[in-house]
């Protein structure tokens, strides 16, 4: 369980977060919602003590690693799987080492069960058999899939998704979102993923968040926010613009 | 706007480059080394910046010998000239001149490579994965770089030290046998380790300073390529100034009779 207090953060003089509070139950799959800049990844960031915060807590099955040093954080860190917005992989090594890299660190297992484990994770992401290639060689749908392998070969309990599907055309979006799902099906995992992309926050959500101003506004399932007649929701969801408050 | 002056920045940077250096240090006694990592720096920095450590001695070590000797010949002195090449090569130009050329080649590299890790998320990522960047990243770089320099000094100050010798005795006329007794005479021990210990610790510099720059760049290119060029300068200046405190520390601890 995830559970995030009174959470403030400020860079220079944009105060991003705000006071932000949310709770997130084991296996649920919640989606961050906000507009550009908005501080969604920063959120995000903060989960996974990438990012310290000013002040505030995040309890994570109940102790508050806000706080704690990288040494500490790195025992914690264990349950988490993250999957960055350009997928982050290690340039220098093929697809399998990326993929192992996680593996071959805790040092427990042999380099038969590596590969064993790293071709059931790539296979789970449909790209069986790329072990040898490098991520230049991929296209951005496949780097973000051998990503988000390299995320769960290790089973972490909660996997984070720092807008999976930006920069995708929408048929390898609608794949990511299918992937998000089925990752979330099979390994029971806990899912948060960060999005402003409404199509894909409805087909993997259980519940929406939207932050805004640094706040978290609402807090709903994806059909409470579709049916919302709240006008910032009802903009937000629709991607109407109002030249009155372009900022929402 | 934030209220800091650049004495201020610049003070919080040496801050934090020490802290480095420390989480470092401290990486490298209690955590598992990163074996593969460090075989590959040994490999990138030694044997891949051999060729130009090579040219750089050999030419230091030509031109060395041939201000020297024809200064030296007019007042007769041509057989000591292979000792001021050995004794300048060893405790000054050898260190200095590798140094600069392992800053310009690996420092530069280094803090290239980190920091483009840096803006593309992926040092989160080693952290996302329990990993610890400074013992994956930092660790072998400053081990390699600190080893690897006493190394590539020994190879430039020996290439040197026998171009100068070809220069002399093959172009120049010199006594080869003469020069060479009194190379061996005027040049102490305390000169060789004097190269020996400026450059472990000129290693050490160009490490830290390129890991440092590396893993706190700024955003995008431009601040990767600023990181780049200030790790270079940074390191470069460091070594040069150090060279002075160094000499006139180890004359003192090294050199009995002085």
């Amino acid at each position: 369980m995830i559970e995030v207090r009174d959470l403030r953060k400020r860079f220079g003089s944009q105060q991003v977060l705000d006071g932000v509070s949310l709770r997130i139950e084991q296996g649920e799959s919640v989606v961050i919602l906000g507009r550009s800049g908005g501080g969604k990844s920063i959120l995000l960031k903060h989960l996974i003590a990438l990012i310290q915060p000013d002040s505030g807590e995040v309890r994570i099955d109940g102790k508050d690693i806000a706080g704690l040093n990288e040494r500490e954080l790195l025992k914690v860190r264990h349950k988490f799987g993250m999957l960055f917005q350009g997928a982050a992989l290690f340039d220098s090594l093929t697809v399998a080492e990326n993929v192992a890299f996680p593996l071959r660190r805790e040092g427990k297992y042999s380099q038969a069960e590596i590969d064993e484990k790293v071709a059931d994770a790539l296979e789970m992401v449909e790209l069986a058999g790329t072990q040898q290639k490098k991520p230049s060689e991929l296209s951005g749908g496949m780097r973000k899939r051998v990503g988000l392998a390299r995320a769960i070969v290790y089973r972490p309990e909660i996997v984070l998704y720092d807008e999976p599907t930006t920069g995708l055309d929408p048929i390898v979006s609608a794949s990511i979102d299918k992937l998000i799902l089925r990752v979330n099906e099979r390994l029971k995992v806990t899912t948060v993923v960060v999005t402003h992309d409404m199509r894909s926050a409805r087909t993997v959500a259980q519940r929406m968040v939207l932050l805004h101003h640094g706040k978290i506004y609402a807090s709903g399932t994806p059909d409470e926010f579709f049916k919302s007649t709240d006008p910032l929701i009802h903009r937000f969801v629709n991607g109407i613009a109002d030249e009155k408050e372009p900022e929402l | 706007m934030n209220g800091r002056t650049p004495l201020s920045e610049w003070i919080e940077g040496l801050g934090k480059l020490t802290m480095l250096f420390t989480e470092s240090v401290r990486s490298l006694f209690t955590h598992k080394l990163h074996w593969d990592n460090l075989l590959y720096q040994f490999y990138f920095i030694g044997v891949k910046s051999q060729s130009v450590v090579l040219i750089t001695g050999a030419f230091t070590g030509m031109v060395l010998c041939a201000q020297t000797f024809f200064q030296f010949h007019k007042v007769k002195m041509d057989s000591a000239t292979l000792a001021v090449v050995s004794v300048s090569m060893c405790s000054e130009l050898g260190p200095v001149l590798t140094a600069l050329m392992v800053a310009g080649r690996v420092g530069a590299s280094m803090t290239a490579e980190l920091g483009t890790m840096r803006v593309t998320e992926q040092i989160d990522a080693l952290r996302t994965l329990a990993t610890h960047p400074i013992d994956y990243l930092v660790v072998p770089r400053l081990l390699a770089t600190t080893l690897a320099t006493p190394v590539l000094t020994v190879i430039s100050v020996s290439i040197g030290i026998a171009a100068a010798y070809l220069v002399g005795v093959g172009l120049l006329g010199m006594d080869g046998a003469y020069a060479w007794a009194n190379m061996l005479k005027y040049t102490d021990m305390h000169e060789v380790w004097t190269g020996i210990i400026k450059a472990f610790v000129f290693g050490g510099i160009i490490a830290i300073v390129g890991c440092y720059k590396g893993m706190c760049c700024g955003e995008g290119a431009e601040g990767v390529g600023r990181a780049t060029t200030e790790a270079v300068v940074y390191a470069s200046i460091s070594i040069l100034m150090s060279n002075f405190f160094l000499t006139l520390f180890l004359t003192r601890v090294l050199s009995p009779h002085d």
